[in-house]
């Protein structure tokens, strides 16, 4: 297979890149100086693309690529592939479902954690070298100093009311989790799901006004864009947490920074965002959010199954044989 | 109007009635604070309200002066367990002591077979804290696998847009987790664990009947079978540097320890030369063995995670401790029976 011709669109995972290199002709879309020459220079021999969160398959990609057979995508989010396009065209697309569900799920749980108990502050505390004994001559009762202050901005996670929005693989995964902490469970989807006992709520607004954690849990489309809007965020209120493990324009960005600059919003853990790599400044400075960098997915084992999947598929179409994880 | 106040008795729950003007703090029972613990200091109103609380922490007088001065008649003590020790010495200078009220849950710090034989009775927060600790191992746990707090440094600093890619983590469904004590702490810590579909078994004392988890009679033997090994356990001689160089070559290059039980119970020295030299993976801690001293090798490593002792520190568990250590308190002057004492017996 090795004339086969592959274009990656950007740096995902080296295995991946070394093995498509290996078993395929390999073209890397981020390296090519001029991309729109790059594109027609090779628009008769592209037969797959390999597209991760961060880029896939636009339309406009899709039409430049007339030989274009398949898009593999190293993610289950498949908002960066125009699906209608594919199936338009006949293009197969496949992408990773079930092998990173655990992951996302511990993450979530993990941001819950850290934001409640405030453990990223601790370990930044503990390295700066300011842990002392306190003083114990207090004046007055209002004036227990930072740290103190800091202890007692820390909540329970146990039996606190969960609300996700989206209970699908990842979703079911969280409350999963969230269960053995006596956490009571409620959901919106876009209906009612027949094999559950956690709660239904029919909107957004409603599930946020009833949960004390708010989990992003859907995939992306142009319907579920800021499903967590002003007013979502207002329901879930002061002492309301907010956990986005889904995608960056799930939440309205701008609305979230001031409701957490303004203490409007009890907290959030946030691992992806509308602009990623670029992070609000504004959020640098505050104790009650975490910020990671998208690793939702991010673990050895984990990528290595992904990376082994999205070869799997490419090998499967290319030997005439059926796709492992077919969306399209 | 015209309540006959008594200290022993009205007066007392003349406030907890939450009717009528405060008592003076002579009329209150004493309480003795040698130094104030966290519990205290966030709650001092309360307990001033209830109690003539004598401060030794606030007298110019050196301790042993001021005990001869003011607390001859203390019938009871709230001690924190960071600084203070209740030892022998300390109880004979306090001769009519009756009841030691620890702020937490470990008693360590209080010499229980002096208290024995003094027929002095003790108490502490019984499970209060349990959960929040339990949740916080998992916290940490997964903090240490996914390296959190490495990575929101990571964007805090603006270094996602320039650096692209953070190092990967570690998977946690299908690790084996190994918990040193399977106690309250351990039992919930278990529960939580084995729905991220960890393996889970224990070392303990005494193998629990009804725990589900394998056994393992030995630490070491505990750690040869585990990727994680989680410190739930309290501090006693027998549990002092449980975690050692053997047990740490058991658990191997590639595994994790998480410390949320007592710094003592783990050779801290060797702990820090084996992270700094990778013959473990990582390590998460929430206790150390000289707080508020942490070893500063740890403060460059990527592979920990580091908390300076507040895994059970939430503001519902401080309201639940508070209510428990007053219940304590009300029961021992209406001579009624403590609601969560320890036993002085070996």
């Amino acid at each position: 297979m090795d004339s086969i011709v592959v274009l990656m669109m950007c740096p995902m995972n080296s295995y991946l890149e070394q093995e498509l290199d290996k078993r395929f002709k390999l073209f890397r879309y981020w390296t090519q100086p001029n991309q729109t020459e790059f594109l027609a220079h090779h628009a008769d021999s592209i037969r797959a693309v390999v597209g991760n969160s961060g880029a896939g398959a636009s339309a406009d990609l899709i039409d430049a690529l007339p030989k274009l057979e398949i898009v593999s995508s190293f993610s289950v989010g498949l908002d960066k592939i125009d699906l209608a396009r594919c199936k338009e065209k006949g293009v197969r697309v496949t992408n990773t479902p079930d092998v990173l569900t655990d992951d996302v799920a511990d993450l979530a749980i993990g941001l819950m954690l850290a934001v409640l108990r405030r453990i990223c502050q601790c370990d930044k505390y503990v390295r700066s070298g300011a842990w002392k004994l306190g003083d114990f001559r207090l004046t007055t009762k209002g004036e227990l100093g930072e740290t103190y202050v800091s202890f007692l901005s820390s909540c329970s996670f146990s039996g606190k009311r969960i609300g996700i929005i989206g209970l699908g693989r990842i979703g079911l995964a969280i409350a999963e989790r969230a269960e053995a902490f006596d956490c009571p469970i409620s959901y919106y989807g876009r209906s009612k799901k027949a094999d559950t006992n956690y709660t239904y709520y029919s909107s957004v607004v409603e599930l946020a006004s009833n949960s004390d954690i708010l989990v992003v849990g859907c995939a992306l489309t142009p319907e579920t864009t800021h499903i967590v809007n002003r007013e979502v965020l207002d329901a879930l209120g002061p002492k309301g947490v907010l956990i986005n493990i889904g995608r960056g324009p799930h939440v309205d960005e701008p609305e979230l920074v001031s409701a957490l600059v303004e203490g409007r919003l009890g907290g959030a853990g946030l691992d992806v965002f509308e602009k990623e790599p670029k992070v609000p400044e504004q959020l640098f400075g505050l104790e009650n959010v975490v910020l990671l960098p998208h690793v939702a997915s991010g673990t050895e084992e984990t990528r290595k199954v992904m990376a082994d999947l999205v070869l799997g598929n490419l090998e499967a179409h290319f030997s005439s044989k059926a796709l492992l994880t077919p969306v399209v | 109007m015209g309540q006959e106040i008594n200290p022993q008795t009205n007066g007392f729950h003349h406030h907890l009635n939450g009717g009528g003007p405060p008592l003076p703090a002579a009329d209150l029972p004493e309480l003795l604070v040698l130094r104030p613990g966290l519990l205290y200091k966030v709650f001092e109103q309360e307990f001033l309200a209830k109690f003539n609380v004598l401060k030794a922490f606030e007298s110019p007088l050196p301790l042993d002066k001021f005990l001869l001065a003011h607390a001859q008649s203390a019938r009871a003590i709230l001690c924190e367990a960071i600084v203070t020790r209740i030892t022998a010495d300390l109880l004979l200078q306090l001769p009519a002591l009756e009841l030691v009220v620890a702020d937490g849950t470990g008693v360590n710090h209080i010499d229980l077979a002096a208290c024995r034989r003094r027929g002095i009775a003790v108490a502490n927060t019984g499970d209060v804290f349990s959960e929040d600790t339990a949740d916080y191992g998992v916290g940490l746990l997964i903090a240490v696998l996914r390296r959190l707090s490495r990575a929101d440094a990571f964007v805090r600093r603006g270094s996602w847009p320039v650096l692209g890619e953070f190092p990967l983590g570690l998977k946690l469904r299908g690790k084996r987790v190994g918990i040193v004590g399977l106690g309250n702490i351990g039992t919930k810590l278990a529960k939580r664990l084995e729905a991220f579909g960890c393996k889970v078994s224990y070392n303990s004392r005494t193998k629990k009947q009804s725990a589900r988890y394998d056994f393992h009679p030995t630490v070491v033997d505990l750690a040869l079978h585990s990727d994680i090994l989680i410190i739930c356990c309290s501090l006693t001689e027998k549990t002092r540097h449980l975690i050692n160089d053997d047990v740490l070559n058991a658990l191997g290059m590639s595994g994790i320890l998480v410390n949320i039980g007592r710094g003592p119970i783990v050779d801290e020295k060797t702990l820090v030369s084996y992270l700094v030299e990778g013959k473990i993976a990582g390590a998460a801690m929430d206790v150390y063995e000289n707080e508020p001293n942490v070893p500063s090798k740890l403060f460059g490593l990527d592979n920990v995670v580091l908390s300076p002792h507040r895994g059970a520190f939430t503001e519902e568990a401080f309201g639940d401790a508070l209510k428990i250590v007053m219940g304590n308190l009300d029961a021992f002057f209406s001579n009624s029976p403590l609601l969560t004492p320890v036993s002085t017996n070996e």
